[in-house]
């Protein structure tokens, strides 16, 4: 436990003396900050007003954006790490692999989400300060969405960086990834449903398969109960789950997700040459 | 005691170790010799656990180093030839070995003292902004630091200057009954120290003499 903790806090240490993490905290401390200013936190728009209207916007920020910081930071830390021969070095000292990778994870684990959780306590402080509309609810929820998010992508994150031995090669898969389970998988299930006449609750079964959709709809839930804006969709979702399972669902699932693909790649990991 | 037995290691259709049969006791200080692609790092790697082997094993005093991690690392010390370009500072690395492989703080800089490396100037700038026989200085103090049985050094005089390097001879002389394996491309630099030269070509040993 001891060396699991120290190789952690390395981790975040050496994370915080990085140009990422500094272009990181800027782009999401930025886009709140933007959002005070404009004026976001104290507008009514379409009903929806105050903190919750502000948290609606970084949401669909961070579907885009988190995803894709993750991943390209967590591919460098284990490949990047074998590449320039730093994994040779600090493995041949007497650590078990399990707390060099474990230690590795939850350090990045807290280097990704502190900027984002970190962001987003500022807003609540402001929203406080100027006596904006606040539910708490939705606020600790959307905290819950965002990690069980973050979770996900660096599980994916490690698994790449365990499975893929160049650091350019992992940061190409990780790029597809992302593009995949952004835009590219609805495409193609739209268009599967449209060629093959698919029954539609199994393009809905696999789309809700994808993490970032699983986020994308978790998040809209709560502001939209019905899910009318994601059209037919919504039945199948709300008849199957339920509004209350798919709200565990939207946290569990992306998690768990992440979780599996973490251990993966320890797996890997532990039965490949480490440099 | 390092015991080598039938090592083999292939990446595709290369073979990078081919049947290396070998045994170093205590006491031998072996000069690992051969072209740049012989398999000298392979090698090492292979002891060091980091590289899994096709056939064959490699045991630390009879303990297999592919299942005991942990126990068999605790008495090797290893210097690469390339210091690895850690972020972390110096402080940091060396908490980061101390804790990890039980290392007196003092020893590492009294090491680095009769190196001329100052650490307490250095501790808190990051290791990667250390010239290159800083690096290296720093590396050694913690190799000999931790006091192990076996110590390999890949080219440890590379970014050392004529008057560290003698130093780097003197305490290696103090030092006796331990396994000392030094890959190196010039034999006239530790040739003083190495009482066993072999040479391995092709993946092969394909000479080991008793100096």
């Amino acid at each position: 436990m001891k060396n699991l903790l120290l190789v952690m806090k390395l981790d975040i240490l050496e994370s915080f003396k990085t140009k990422w993490f500094l272009i990181y905290t800027i782009v999401f401390g930025g886009i709140v900050a933007l959002f005070l200013i404009a004026g976001v936190t104290e507008s009514k728009v379409l009903g929806f007003s105050g903190l919750s209207r502000l948290l609606l916007s970084f949401i669909q920020i961070c579907i885009v954006i988190l995803p894709i910081f993750i991943l390209i930071t967590t591919v460098k830390s284990i490949a990047g790490d074998r590449d320039n021969s730093v994994l040779e070095y600090m493995l041949s000292f007497p650590i078990s692999l399990r707390q060099y990778y474990m230690g590795k994870f939850l350090g990045r684990l807290f280097v990704v989400t502190v900027p984002v959780f970190g962001a987003l306590f500022i807003s609540l402080f402001y929203a406080l300060i100027v006596g904006a509309e606040i539910d708490y609810f939705i606020f600790m929820f959307y905290i819950a969405l965002l990690f069980g998010l973050s979770v996900n992508f660096l599980g994916i994150g490690f698994f790449i960086s365990s499975l893929v031995r160049n650091q350019e090669v992992a940061l190409g898969i990780a790029f597809f990834v992302w593009l995949l389970l952004l835009a590219f998988i609805d495409i193609i299930l739209i268009g599967l449903m449209m060629r093959e006449m698919l029954n539609e609750n199994i393009i809905f079964g696999i789309a809700l398969l994808n993490p970032i959709q699983v986020f994308r709809i978790g998040a809209i839930a709560l502001f939209d109960t019905e899910l009318s804006v994601i059209g037919p969709a919504s039945y199948f979702i709300l008849d199957t789950f339920g509004s209350t399972l798919f709200a565990v669902y939207s946290i569990v699932y992306p998690m768990a997700l992440g979780i599996l693909f973490l251990f993966l790649g320890y797996f890997i990991f532990k039965k490949k040459d480490l440099v | 005691m390092i015991e080598i037995t039938n090592a083999t290691k292939r990446f595709g259709d290369k073979i990078i170790l081919d049947s290396i049969n070998l045994t170093i006791k205590n006491g031998e200080n072996v000069i690992l010799m051969g072209q740049n692609g012989a398999g000298k790092t392979s090698l090492i790697r292979a002891i060091l656990g980091e590289y899994i082997l096709d056939s064959g094993n490699i045991f630390i005093d009879t303990v297999k180093v592919a299942k005991h991690r942990i126990e068999t690392l605790s008495k090797i010390s290893f210097v690469p030839q390339l210091p690895p370009p850690l972020k972390i500072t110096v402080k940091e690395l060396i908490d980061y070995t101390s804790t990890i492989a039980t290392i007196d703080k003092n020893e590492i800089v009294k090491y680095s003292d009769t190196l001329h490396f100052d650490v307490k100037q250095n501790l808190n700038k990051p290791f990667f902004k250390l010239s290159g026989g800083m690096k290296q200085k720093l590396l050694i103090s913690i190799a000999l630091a931790k006091q192990s049985d076996i110590f390999i050094f890949d080219e440890p005089t590379a970014n050392l200057d004529s008057n560290a390097r003698g130093q780097f001879s003197n305490l290696l002389e103090k030092i006796d009954s331990k396994i000392f394996i030094f890959i190196s491309h010039r034999i006239e630099e530790v040739g003083h120290i190495a009482n066993r030269a072999i040479t391995m070509d092709l993946a092969k040993v394909v000479s080991d003499e008793i100096l």
